[in-house]
């Protein structure tokens, strides 16, 4: 089993929805699509699912090319970020749905409504209308309903975007071994790095209707291909500076940090990224090395420490463990970890991959 | 704790108060007066207890009149919110069709209810209206003002195409308010359209739905002013409803004492049928 877009391309009008696209998914995967609102994530889903037909390009499923065909026709369900349910009928009602449409018979209904609604802690409230439940449960009964059918491709859009923190929290935790021994595709769309890193699996990057990176998702974390697809992987953003590199040095353009890179790349000049938890406040690392800064913003998230500043004209963003008090206007010091440092050549691409 | 005593509320009170004593209280107590009562003028009157009432229940005159509204109201009702409902679904989503079908869908709400009256009079006329022509011409034996069953027709086309709008209206922002992921999810299940009206776009409207039929319940069993310019509840009494053979029975024979009964009795009517539907409705909401 896999889903296959080959060379998908979304046009409404003049706009360019989904730029020429090939994804392979393969048979027992999940994929995660990484992308803020407007990436194309829910449009390429919707091709995906067959609810909207590409502009051009194929879309191949178990090696059989199924562009054009109908959505009923193929086997998949999906989830929205909305709790998507059916008014008037019971929650039992709701999670048999598609079972009676395609006539399944009562006993198997029954049998299968039940385990699955084991499986998502619904068994309490079989028989209890949707809007009866709180926003976790509704979600809960629509991910039963996508569950229960069996589907070869099940299509998870933004599930967890419009429950709070601790429902979330726990649902996120839940999701991946709900897929874990079924048979099918699962696609994830999400907004949050962390929903992507928790979940594994697959992902791709996306921006602006491009895909710009896909492979396993840590991979594609901890060696992003470019600077695009590594801001994209980055929550909070990524600290981007240009640096020089001669000899055994790398400094920051105004010299005010300077270090040995722990990888070997030729001289030149790159861009680094960093990711705000390779700069705290106390040392981490064997090569860390200290950075100046002036505090703009601290705050805490958490027991972690967010901590904004500046060195020089350059913005940093800073994320330590810990409950690490700033004043605003302080100068402090700072630890940057340059064993984790991504640097970009002149085309944004990864340099130091290994 | 000691209350204040501020009476100087009372100013913010009293207007409410005295509005609506001379628009609604002072003008019902004269007609309950009027109904325990007959008066030959001359501000005369002698006490006569209930028998208005009596007569008015037992009248055979009330109770054709009756017979008539509700078969009207029955029938414009049925029409009327299927007809609404069909055309709000078939009604487009968005683009230029939008506000053009939608004022469009407006006109008909914004002419005053007499100018219809006499606009559908002269349109259904059989010599030189438009429809009454056509029809005639083409071989239906039409005529509004004299065959109960052309007036019962003629009235009941004005209405529907007077009113039908507002069903529209309510139902397309029902269904307006209805996310496109509905839809999708339904398609996703393989439900049918029918599935998808019955299950989704039905229960999704039921509240705009329920207000739809309250309201033309309400509009068309007091309807008066379009069928009396338009058949003036000819021929014979065959289209006089209740409101116009109410005006016939004070303004044409002066009868106030029987027709202030009628007035009461007509009121209550109303008053206990939407007290019904809105008990039905609230248990209904608190059911789900």
């Amino acid at each position: 089993m896999s889903l296959e877009l080959k060379n998908i391309e979304k046009k409404i009008g003049i706009d360019t929805h989904i730029y020429p696209t090939n994804l392979k998914l393969e048979k027992n995967t999940i994929n995660v699509l990484l992308g803020s609102t407007l990436a194309g994530k829910t449009t390429l889903m919707q091709i995906m699912a067959g609810l909207d037909k590409p502009t051009s390009g194929q879309i191949w499923f178990n090696q059989k090319n199924v562009t054009g065909k109908k959505v009923q026709s193929r086997n998949c369900s999906m989830v929205y970020q909305q709790f998507i349910n059916y008014p008037n009928y019971t929650v039992f009602e709701n999670i048999a749905s598609p079972l009676m449409i395609t006539g399944v018979k009562t006993d198997e209904i029954k049998q299968r409504v039940g385990k699955v609604a084991e499986l998502l802690k619904l068994s309490a409230m079989l028989n209890k209308k949707p809007d009866e439940l709180s926003g976790g449960q509704q979600q809960r009964t629509a991910l039963a309903r996508a569950l229960v059918k069996d589907s070869d491709l099940i299509l998870l859009d933004e599930p967890l975007a419009n429950l709070d923190f601790k429902l979330r929290e726990e649902l996120r935790e839940e999701l991946p071994k709900l897929f874990e021994d079924r048979d099918c595709i699962v696609v994830y769309a999400t907004t949050e790095p962390s929903d992507a890193l928790m979940i594994g699996g697959n992902t791709a990057t996306l921006l602006e209707g491009k895909v710009i990176q896909y492979g396993k998702t840590l991979e594609v974390y901890n060696k992003p291909d470019n600077l695009i697809s590594a801001k994209v992987f980055s929550d909070p953003p990524m600290n981007i500076a240009e640096v020089k590199k001669s000899g055994d040095i790398c400094k920051l353009n105004d010299n005010s940090v300077q270090w040995k890179p722990s990888t070997k790349i030729k001289d030149g000049i790159y861009k680094i990224g960093i990711r705000p938890h390779n700069i705290t406040t106390y040392k981490e690392g064997n090569n860390s090395v200290e950075i100046n800064g002036k505090v703009q913003i601290s705050e805490l998230s958490g027991s972690e420490s967010l901590i904004h500043f500046t060195n020089g004209n350059l913005n940093w963003v800073s994320l330590s463990n810990g409950i690490q008090q700033k004043n605003v206007g302080e100068n402090t010091k700072l630890y940057m970890n340059t064993d984790e440092f991504l640097y970009f050549d002149q085309n944004n691409r990864l340099v130091n991959n290994g | 704790m000691n209350k204040t005593i501020n009476q100087k509320a009372w100013l913010f009170v009293i207007p409410v108060f005295v509005l609506v004593a001379f628009n609604a209280a002072i003008p019902l107590m004269t007609v309950v007066n009027y109904s325990f009562q007959e008066t030959f003028g001359n501000n005369v009157f002698a006490w006569e207890g209930t028998r208005w009432f009596k007569q008015i229940l037992l009248s055979e005159r009330f109770h054709a009149a009756l017979g008539r509204q509700i078969a009207f109201t029955f029938i414009i009702l049925l029409i009327q919110i299927p007809l609404g409902i069909g055309i709000a679904l078939t009604m487009p989503k968005k683009g230029w069709g939008v506000p053009v079908c939608l004022i469009l869908m407006s006109m008909p709400l914004l002419i005053p209810w007499n100018v219809v009256g006499a606009m559908w009079n002269i349109f259904a006329l059989p010599d030189i209206g438009f429809l009454g022509y056509t029809l005639n011409a083409i071989g239906f034996d039409y005529n509004f003002t004299q065959q109960p069953g052309d007036a019962w027709f003629t009235t009941i086309l004005m209405d529907v195409w007077h009113w039908t709008s507002l069903v529209v209206l309510l139902s397309y922002a029902g269904l307006n308010s209805i996310q496109p992921a509905y839809y999708q999810a339904a398609e996703i299940d393989g439900a049918s359209r029918w599935a998808t009206f019955r299950y989704i776009e039905l229960p999704k409207m039921k509240k705009v739905l329920t207000l739809a039929i309250l309201l033309r319940f309400m509009d068309s069993f007091m309807i008066y002013t379009e069928p009396f310019v338009l058949t003036g509840g000819g021929p014979g009494n065959t289209t006089a409803f209740l409101s116009i053979d109410l005006v016939k029975m004070a303004l044409g024979q002066f009868d106030l004492g029987p027709a202030a009964a009628m007035s009461l009795i007509y009121f209550f009517i109303v008053l206990l049928v939407c007290w019904v539907f809105y008990n039905l409705m609230m248990k209904n909401e608190a059911q789900s």
